[in-house]
């Protein structure tokens, strides 16, 4: 039977250490309601996802009262929406009414997000593809609840660069359509290397075609309890700080267990996968930059950050693993600058820079997240920007994306405003000499080879 | 396991909070299988575990109940499933 300090220990993670399940992701498959006929399959989609889901909001709100956890998004992934409009829209404008009827549909079930309108593109781009990505800036612009993400590249296939170029352009298009509101749409949207089909997180979740008819995923977090459980533990061995957060992130992960088999069998959905991100929050204490000053670094970005990131990664997965058999999606610590106060610190104390955040993602999930950078960036730029993220995923075997915010009209030095869960980030510089030539280029770059590694 | 419940009760100390809870729970056909209190950094604790399966109302409105009660007496009382603590703490 449990003890009153195990109950103590596990509310004090809830009321003070702002532990919670983040999102309760449903994956939904869109094929069935592929044709050739436009209003049709938006009819089709609308009644998909108002039948799947209808519950969700009423299943999340019951297990948050019944084990005292909160959950702070309900969100719905779909097939990737070029695939699924593919055969029914002839221009950029048809794709956009299917961002409409997923806005709508998001809305009906009480959804904050959904994600799904997505391309994959990582070896070519299908006219159907290529339609979605080029509507990608009215469809953010008129909806409010769409996510959309694009897979550019793959270890196996190369990094698609005649995409890389497209979408420097177009996520241009999406910061110049918000840009009387510091260009916040560019939050909706980001770029993937290797991009996972269960994904619960925004903006980048789809619901892959490798995946059942519905699917539920969760994202678990938790950074404040593995900050605070390390404060327990200062100035001990490396052994003694990784067993720590091995420990915390098993506990968290178990939480999240549970409540993924509850909301499986209350919605008779099949429970897919945990996703295990560490996943900030503006909220103070609730910061994966804070857990890094507390292994030891004065702010992220000292050196030492990449191999304590490493570190703190690799600890939350094998302790995860145990927790929950499924472990899927992103699984990894979340370093957006915005939506991390201490990330914020260390930008504002000119501690990090874009160069090291590139760095870190080649330890952790997911990549340049949530950086705001000069509007005036050129898209050429961007592209290159982008290139070296996928690059670095496609070499490494793991998943990268890059969600990077031009903020038109403002530059270094300046501060945007997201509000929210998405809280302020300072623009951070970015490096001023050209790619243009490289990224110009037409066609991929191949996909590297398996053996010979360095 | 299913209609086991955790009952939490934190705040300052004072005369009767055990009594009127009990009150409640009896009244309202709750089982109580254990008690333990302690005294952390100054406040008063207390766990209970319950079996609601007889019970004569349904988690959610005891749950309220509860919450009331705890506002009358001054203390913050919560009642929870308990799977979340097993699935915690236990292998």
């Amino acid at each position: 039977m449990v003890n009153i300090k195990e109950v103590i220990e596990t509310n004090k993670m809830v009321e003070e250490q702002t532990l919670d399940v983040r999102t309760i992701t449903i994956g939904i498959s869109l094929l069935e309601c592929i044709d050739a006929d436009l209003k049709l399959v938006n009819e089709k989609v609308y009644n998909r996802i108002t039948t799947v889901a209808k519950d969700l909001d009423k299943v999340a709100k019951e297990i948050e009262r019944d084990y005292g956890i909160p959950i702070v998004n309900r969100r719905i992934s779909v097939t990737p929406i070029a695939l699924v409009g593919a055969a029914a829209c002839k221009c950029p404008a048809d794709f956009v009414s299917l961002a409409h009827t997923l806005d709508k549909a998001a809305e009906a079930v009480g959804a904050n997000l959904i994600g799904g309108y997505s391309a994959l593109v990582s070896k070519g781009m299908t006219t159907a593809d290529e339609m979605l990505i080029r509507s990608i800036p009215q469809a953010l612009c008129e909806t409010s609840r769409v996510c959309s993400s694009v897979n550019l590249a793959s270890t196996k296939t190369g990094i698609n660069m005649d995409a890389v170029r497209l979408m420097g352009d177009i996520l241009l298009q999406v910061a110049d359509r918000s840009k009387d509101r510091d260009s916040v749409d560019c939050m909706k949207l980001v770029v993937f290397c290797n991009a996972p089909d269960d994904n619960p997180f925004m903006a980048g979740a789809f619901h892959g075609v490798t995946e059942a008819d519905a699917i539920i995923n969760v994202g678990v977090s938790g950074p404040g309890v593995v900050k605070k459980a390390l404060e327990q533990v200062r100035g001990e061995s490396f052994e003694v700080l990784c067993e720590t957060i091995k420990k915390t992130a098993f506990k968290v992960t178990r939480v999240g267990q549970l409540v993924a088999q509850e909301a499986s069998k209350r919605l008779g959905i099949p429970f897919g996968i945990i996703d295990l991100s560490l996943a900030p929050t503006p909220a103070v204490g609730d910061s994966v930059a804070d857990i890094l000053c507390e292994i030891g670094l004065e702010y992220a970005g000292a050196p030492g950050t990449t191999a304590a990131l490493a570190m703190l990664n690799d600890q939350v997965k094998k302790g995860g693993v145990m927790a929950s058999s499924y472990v899927g999606g992103l699984s990894g610590a979340f370093i957006p600058v915005s939506e991390d106060q201490g990330m914020i610190n260390s930008v504002e104390a000119g501690a990090i820079t874009l160069e090291k955040l590139e760095a870190m993602t080649c330890v952790c999930s997911v990549g340049l997240d949530m950086i705001a950078i000069p509007g005036d960036t050129p898209a050429t730029t961007i592209a290159g920007m982008i290139a070296d993220e996928m690059a670095l995923g496609m070499v490494n075997q793991k998943t990268t994306a890059a969600r990077l915010i031009p903020v038109i009209g403002k530059g270094v030095g300046d501060t945007v405003e997201f509000g929210g869960l998405f809280g302020y980030a300072p623009i951070m510089p970015v490096n001023k000499f050209s790619c243009a030539d490289f990224v110009n280029r037409q066609g991929r770059i191949p996909a590297p080879i398996h053996s010979f590694k360095n | 396991m299913e209609n086991k419940v955790i009952i939490t009760v934190v705040g300052k100390d004072t005369v009767g909070i055990i009594a009127r809870i009990c009150t409640y729970l009896a009244g309202s056909g709750v089982n109580v299988l254990d008690i333990t209190q302690t005294i952390v950094q100054g406040f008063f604790n207390m766990m209970m575990i319950v079996d609601i399966e007889k019970a004569s109302k349904n988690f959610g409105e005891i749950q309220k109940d509860l919450e009331a009660l705890g506002d009358e007496i001054g203390v913050q009382v919560k009642a929870q499933k308990e799977e979340i603590f097993e699935k915690m703490h236990r292998l």
